[in-house]
């Protein structure tokens, strides 16, 4: 066995490994050099010129990164009109652009670079993006897809030099590079205008920078290695600010931070201040640095979008008072609650809306026979309720009382302004709730019953505060029954014109649905101030902003008798997703995996368990390995472990999410697979050479295998690639079909 | 050959007094006066039912647990003689002299009595002093919480016990293999966790947390004797064998005979019959049985049949024709095509019924021989009683407009041509030349001309459809979906060749005569599949509470008040063990971390076992809790403050530990120490006055006066039940 083939390299990677972690680490660096300069050239003798092996190096990291942008910007125009999540994102793009204010469950960065892109390449915001299959006509939107297909790109090259510096072969990292260039289903995903290329990009960027980082261990504090640390830091920043999926790698990039203080804490030889600083250093550059720039996202995410729109809804009174355009911008009201005002009353809960009520009585059955209370998203003359005290029904605007604030604890009554009916509850079963209590309007001209009073109080404040505009959370507390005024969220039927249920529930728990916020207030006796002094502070907004996402998202629940994609049908690349098209006629674009690629990523996974569960359980038996085994099991031990954990990181989550999913979530999951597919190959088939060693021909079989893998993923490629780039005709089922017979599962529908 | 004579016979017996007290008192606090309430106290109402369908052999499907917990209850019932004869309606409601109070409720008060002198033998199996072991003993005697649970027909008394079980048995099972491996008391002990770890997970889907708690113990234990490597390589592998065999293995097995049982003793249909599947049903003694015996197997052209959709959710239901049409216009001025109404419908109907029709011929009865109908047939439906096909054509639905209309086609000579073939796909076929079987077959129809799926929607329809389910032809049929499933559920051969004739037929029950049984295994994956999936959303109770406000007992729950004076029954815990416990986790994590640290930094801080007993301990109580607690962060259903109960006997199992380890070893005189113990003592005694004055509220036999209650209510967030008088 010559030594200077792969098997040497397994054996000098492990001594510099040791070397690094060791305490006998005091070994001259240029020799330390040398062995990693032969390590990276498997093919070749370490006798060779290491400079021309450098330029072949970066050729081929050239040659990959050129392939990777060929494939992703071959018919990146096609199709000329909204695919899928275009809609989505390109109008969110167009919201930056026009500077109106909108709402979404993913945070803001991935949406502002595709506004910046679609800026900069000259798209002016009118493109309406209504519905996938709109045309873009003159539109200009090559800029925000080539900034998508951009980034996409990256992923290639990143995971080629990811792999490389794990396995420190060249043959796995192109393997890697060869399985994702040749990935239908991320040549896809990367043509788009989605936030799933920017994300990958984030994710596969704090991945590379975090295993550089790994491997400058030697040479702590020197300036790759600082420069390395905080680029992990900006990416996970940038992955985290795109989708909270980036959370993900954060847990990653956090749990091998762990591992590594461990490791240096252990370190006898370093004193405790090294220690100290390394933490300080990790501490700046993975919390303090992520946590400014994602806050800094937000802060010109509020920033660019000054203008009221679509999202002012599902924000708080006293956030909407910000938007230029809104009714409560610039708006002056009277500050503290008296008897006599005029008020809206808002649930602080998201997309339930102001209390309201109307000309129209409950129907026949349906409790008494009362008029209807509800609550109503949109602003109306309806909302508006008149305060007053209890047991007189003096105008307590006449000039001669004076001005008498409400305070918490008081016992008030609410007039509803247009039909002067009380709110009004009693022990009848709500209408769709039926543990709660009805809520009614009664009484002719505010004269009713003891039913009517209601007891106001501010959530977490002493009695006798007074009760302030938009910032005092209140609750309505029934007087005689003891319930509490909420609304149930529910859509009540044709009779009361689909607004809300309103009811009152004996359930004194606190939650949203029964707390409230007066929103609008008029009240001539007392003077106006100006709104701004109201408005909620950065910290606030940015808090508010995350409630509401997270509400969001949690709010995407499946129906019942809809399919939904299940986490288990993504490894197997179960089903695709329609991107564009539907019938033999239209131009089709389909996101599938390419089936060799993914099915050969599930099949190594479950040989790099087993291969992986055998090595270790032979070096716990204290088995004396061979030193070129030992290396090739260190490799695929910790350089596999470290991509399998990213895999489980990434793909198990989802099972425990209530959400709506969808096949692409798997994608970022899906990167780290094929990393650990081409680790475990290159690995399996090296050692496989060397155990067959005797035999003459044994060394080819690396070669032989490393081809055969490649050329069968550009082969497939080449039958899949109209998935990516498209196919217009007959659907596969007909044989004509130029895609007819690779229809390999029925439930793939291309 | 007669030595034994020449020496006397002796037995020696070893009696542990401290342990028979322990067990003497526990009995005492768990079975006093244990009829009493004799009325249904809060669970009960719900767990009284399921033993009544056990004594009265119905099926029922009960979406909270597998059926070991309900059998140990319905066993209570049988030993008493109970016939089931209750009507488990409401909370409160007084027993009548039939329900044997006192047997249904013994079983779990014996399962906590028990309780008390295992956490006694765990601390010392922890090998941990014998004072410490006292203390654990002593704390679950006096827990409040523990002891209400326990004198009730509940679950979560004998879960307990059954995670104390398994933690003892593995304890003895660690300790046997130091010095006798394979040794009969080795198996015994390994044996028993696999049982024990079983039957947790039997009474409640939670007793999985400790399986996989003590799962990953054995696997770290197993690793270490990997490791080893003065043992041979077949040492090892048998080692290993047998804790696969017991601890994988035996669960599972045992796992699947609750359901033998479960479904051996439950033979008679019942109220829980419409959610499952046909075959199911057909299983059951009565009910779908009785319909479906004797029907022909094989559908053929010309079959009369009842379609039952295999989601059927929200209701399940059947595919559903009458008389009326569509409106001309709906109320959101869409237009429809005004044929005959589609629907599904939840209710046997003489309208369900549809014919299975040859496109190709003229006839509606079965030819004899009868052709039977094959996966990739072309065939229209005909409905029995206006005899108009199912058709579906590019008219959007009346509620999902994303989905065409489904219609029994009305010729109203408006150049809108029939199009009612539909494809037969069987879901589940073994081949393609399949043959559709009654009950058995999963089918779906293609419509040939639009390639829609029959689906049912789950929208119900407004008044001009009855309220009944929307049927529509789903165009962008993604893949595999219950809801355009379809099975045939009630099936005869037809013979009548005139309408009249033919509709009398179909209000005449079917009768002829085959039986078919569902194998073992089938009939499981089904029920656990529904028990799993089935989503009861009863989101909202006055007394569900959150995680979080347990660990400080911020909440209770009001179990029962007397119908006349104010003696109640509360799970209430004995806050001052409730507080401490989660001190002393507290105190544990922290002290845990610091030695860790140090130990990293070569500074050994204990002596390696007390390190060993310090990290296994643990292990097992830190590591009870965490997986007893933490999961419930993640789950979406209503929780109550008993779900906290087991992470709570893992707290106080931890306590004893972390108090003798902070004597042992933070305690650096012999004053300290002993200003240490009168402090225990003090505490302890303190633990015991709480648990005595809330007392009337743990055995509700007292009534109290209003003002009495009110000095009770420590907590703001406590709801003790006043009356107004």
């Amino acid at each position: 066995m010559p030594p200077a083939t792969g098997g040497g390299l397994a054996e000098s990677e492990l001594r510099s490994r040791r070397g690094r972690c060791g305490p006998q680490a005091a070994r001259a660096a240029g020799r330390d050099v040398a062995t990693e300069a032969a390590a990276r050239s498997p093919k070749r003798p370490a006798r060779g010129s290491q400079r021309f092996e450098a330029a072949g190096r970066w050729a081929l990291l050239a040659l990959v990164t050129l392939l990777s942008f060929a494939t992703r910007f071959h018919r990146l125009a096609e199709p000329r009109h909204i695919c899928w999540d275009e809609t989505h994102f390109g109008k969110m793009g167009s919201y930056y652009i026009n500077r109106t204010f909108f709402f979404d469950v993913h945070p803001p960065l991935g949406k502002m670079l595709i506004g910046l892109a679609g800026y900069l390449s000259g798209y002016d915001g009118t493109f309406l993006f209504q519905k996938p299959g709109d045309k873009y006509e003159h539109h200009s939107y090559m800029g925000m897809r080539g900034f998508c297909a951009f980034l996409g790109s990256w992923l290639v090259p990143f995971a080629y030099l990811t792999v490389l510096d794990l396995s420190k072969s060249l043959s796995a990292a192109l393997l890697t590079a060869a399985l994702l260039t040749f990935d239908t289903g991320c040549l896809t995903l990367s043509q788009y205008i989605l936030l799933d290329p920017i994300l990958m990009f984030f994710i596969m960027a704090a991945m590379l920078s975090m295993v550089k980082y790994n491997s400058c261990a030697n040479r702590p504090f020197s300036a790759p290695w600082w420069f390395w640390l905080s680029l992990t830091g900006v990416s996970l920043a940038g992955a985290l600010g795109v989708k909270f999926v980036g959370l993900f790698i954060i847990l990653q990039v956090g749990l091998n931070t762990i591992a590594d203080l461990w490791h240096l804490f252990g370190d006898l030889s370093l004193s405790l201040v090294t220690v100290g600083k390394h933490l300080t250093a990790r501490v700046l550059c993975l919390i303090v640095l992520p946590l400014a720039l994602y806050t800094a996202t937000f802060a010109v995410h509020f920033m660019v979008l000054s203008k009221s729109g679509p999202g002012d809804g599902f924000f708080s009174s006293a956030f909407q008072a910000r938007l230029s355009g809104n009714n409560l911008h610039n708006a002056s009201i009277p500050e503290h609650l008296a008897y006599g005002s005029v008020i809206t009353v808002k649930n602080l809960r998201m997309a339930i809306g102001y209390l309201h009520s109307h000309r129209h009585l409950y129907p026949e059955g349906i409790g008494a026979r009362q008029q209807q209370v509800t609550t109503y998203l949109h602003k109306d003359y309806n909302n508006l309720w008149i305060i007053k005290k209890h047991n007189t029904n003096s105008d307590p605007l006449d000039p001669s009382f004076p001005v008498e604030f409400v305070r918490h604890g008081d016992i008030i009554r609410l007039e509803h302004k247009e039909t002067s009916r009380n709110l009004h509850s009693h022990y009848h079963e709500a209408p769709l709730t039926r543990k709660h209590y009805q809520v009614t309007g009664y009484g002719i001209n505010g004269t009713g019953d003891s039913n009517d009073f209601w007891r106001i109080e501010v959530v977490n404040r002493k009695f006798g505060n007074r009760i302030k505009v938009l910032r005092s959370r209140i609750r309505l507390i029934h007087l005689v029954t003891g319930c509490v005024l909420g609304s149930s969220g529910k859509v009540l039927p044709k009779w009361g014109w689909e607004q809300l249920e309103v009811t009152c529930t004996p359930y004194l728990k606190e939650t949203l649905n029964s707390i409230w916020n007066v929103e609008d207030h008029i009240n001539p006796k007392l003077p106006n101030i100006s709104l701004n002094v109201l408005q909620p502070s950065f910290p606030e907004i940015l808090l508010e902003s995350h409630m509401v996402m997270i509400r969001g998202n949690s709010g995407l629940k499946p129906k019942d008798n809809e399919f939904t994609s299940k986490p288990w049908h993504w490894p197997i690349n179960y089903q695709g997703l329609r991107f564009s098209g539907i019938n033999d006629t239209d131009f089709r674009v389909y996101l599938l995996g390419n089936p060799v690629v993914w099915w050969l990523n599930l099949l190594s996974i479950a040989l790099y368990l087993l291969s992986g569960s055998i090595i270790a359980i032979a070096i716990q038996r204290g088995a004396q390995l061979p030193a070129e085994v030992a290396g090739l099991s260190q490799v695929l031990l910790r350089g596999g472990g470290q991509v399998l954990l990213g895999w489980t990181l990434h793909y198990f989550p989802f099972f425990l999410m209530g959400r709506v999913l969808y096949f692409h979530h798997y994608f970022p999951a899906m990167l780290f697979s094929s990393m650990l597919t081409g680790i475990l190959w290159d690995t399996l088939l090296r050692l496989c050479a060397w155990g067959l060693a005797s035999w003459p021909l044994a060394r080819g079989i690396h070669v032989v295998g490393i081809l055969s893998l490649l050329l069968g993923a550009a082969y497939s490629f080449y039958l899949f690639h109209p998935l990516a780039y498209g196919m217009v005709g007959p659907l596969a089922q007909d044989p004509q079909s130029p895609m007819a017979g690779l229809r390999w599962l029925d439930s793939w529908d291309f | 050959m007669w030595g034994f004579l020449k020496r006397p016979i002796v037995v020696t017996a070893d009696i542990n007094l401290s342990l028979v007290a322990l067990t003497g008192m526990g009995l005492l606090s768990r079975l006093w006066r244990l009829t009493y309430p004799p009325a249904v106290v809060f669970d009960e109402v719900y767990y009284g039912q399921y033993i009544s369908f056990y004594m009265k052999r119905i099926f029922f499907l009960d979406d909270s647990g597998p059926p070991f917990g309900h059998m140990v209850l319905a066993l209570g019932g049988y030993l008493g003689g109970f016939d089931g004869h209750f009507l488990w309606n409401r909370i409160g409601a007084e027993y009548s002299s039939n329900v044997p109070v006192w047997s249904l409720r013994l079983l779990p008060a014996l399962a906590g009595a028990l309780s008390v002198p295992m956490a006694y033998q765990i601390v010392l199996e922890l090998h941990f002093s014998h004072c410490a072991a006292m203390g654990a003993a002593l704390l679950m005697l006096i827990e409040n919480a523990l002891i209400t649970q326990s004198r009730l027909m509940l679950l979560e008394s004998v879960l307990i016990f059954f995670n104390l079980l398994a933690v003892l048995s593995y304890l003895k099972f660690f300790n046997c293999q130091k010095h006798s491996p394979f040794s009969l008391s080795w198996w015994f002990w390994l044996t028993l966790t696999g049982v024990a770890c079983s039957c947790a997970v039997g009474i409640k889907y939670m007793g999985m947390f400790t399986y996989v708690l003590m799962l990953a113990v054995a696997a770290v234990h197993a690793w270490h004797l990997i490791g080893d490597q003065t043992l041979s390589n077949v040492c090892v592998f048998c080692h290993l064998l047998a804790r696969a065999v017991a601890l994988l293995v035996i669960p599972v097995v045992l796992y699947l005979l609750f359901f033998y049982v479960h479904l051996i003793l439950l033979f008679r249909s019942g109220p829980h019959d419409q959610i499952m599947s046909s075959a199911f049903q057909a299983s059951l003694e009565g009910g779908l049985a009785r319909i479906t015996q004797g029907q022909p197997l094989e559908v053929a052209f010309g079959s009369q049949v009842t379609l039952r959709n295999v989601f059927g959710k929200p209701v399940p239901c059947w595919l559903h024709s009458h008389q009326d049409t569509y409106p001309m216009i709906y109320e959101n001025g869409r237009g429809s095509s005004h044929q005959q109404q589609v629907t599904c419908y939840p209710f046997k109907d003489v309208n369900n019924w549809w014919i299975v029709k040859d496109p190709g011929r003229h006839q509606l009865v079965v030819s004899s021989p009868p052709r039977p109908v094959r996966h990739g047939d072309m065939v229209q439906l005909v409905h029995g009683m206006t005899t108009r096909s199912l058709n579906t054509h590019d008219v959007a639905a009346p509620l999902s407009p994303h989905s065409q209309e489904v219609s029994c086609y009305i010729d109203y000579n408006i150049s809108m041509p029939a199009q009612n073939l539909w494809r037969l796909e069987i879901v589940n076929r073994g081949s393609d030349t399949d043959v559709w079987k009654t009950i058995l077959s999963e089918v779906r129809f293609v419509h040939v001309n639009t390639s829609a799926v029959l689906k049912l929607s789950g929208a119900h329809l407004p008044d001009w459809g009855y309220r009944q389910l929307e049927i529509v032809g789903e165009k962008l049929s993604r893949g595999y979906h219950e809801s355009m499933v379809w099975n045939v559920e009630e099936h005869r051969y037809g013979a009548s060749q005139e309408q009249r004739e033919r509709e009398r037929e179909l209000h005449s029950p079917a009768q002829v005569d085959v039986s078919r049984n569902l194998s073992f295994m089938a009939r499981f994956l089904e029920l656990q599949w529904k028990m799993l999936v089935l989503r009861s959303d009863d989101s909202e109770h006055k007394y569900s509470s959150s995680p979080l406000e347990w660990v400080t007992l911020d909440t209770n729950i009001a179990y029962w008040l007397h119908p006349r004076t104010s003696a109640q029954i509360h799970l209430l815990g004995n806050i001052v063990i409730w507080i401490s416990g989660s001190l002393a986790l507290a105190i544990y994590a922290l002290l845990s971390l610091w030695y860790l640290l140090r130990r990293r930094r070569n500074v050994h801080d204990l002596p390696q076992d007390a390190w060993l007993r310090w990290v296994l301990a643990g292990a097992l109580c830190a590591g009870g809790w965490a997986v007893n607690y933490l999961p419930f962060f993640l789950m979406e259903k209503t929780l109550f403050l008993y779900h906290y109960l087991p992470a709570l006997t893992f707290q106080i199992l931890l306590l004893p530990v972390v108090l003798q380890h902070i004597s042992d070893h933070l305690c650096r005189s012999q004053l300290q120490r002993r200003v240490f113990s009168a402090l225990v003592v003090a505490w302890y005694s303190s633990a015991c006055h709480v648990s005595h004055t809330l007392r009337p509220l743990t055995y509700g036999d007292k009534s109290l006066s209003p003002h009495e209650l009110k000095a009770l209510r420590w907590k703001d967030s406590w709801d003790i039940l006043i009356r107004k008088h």
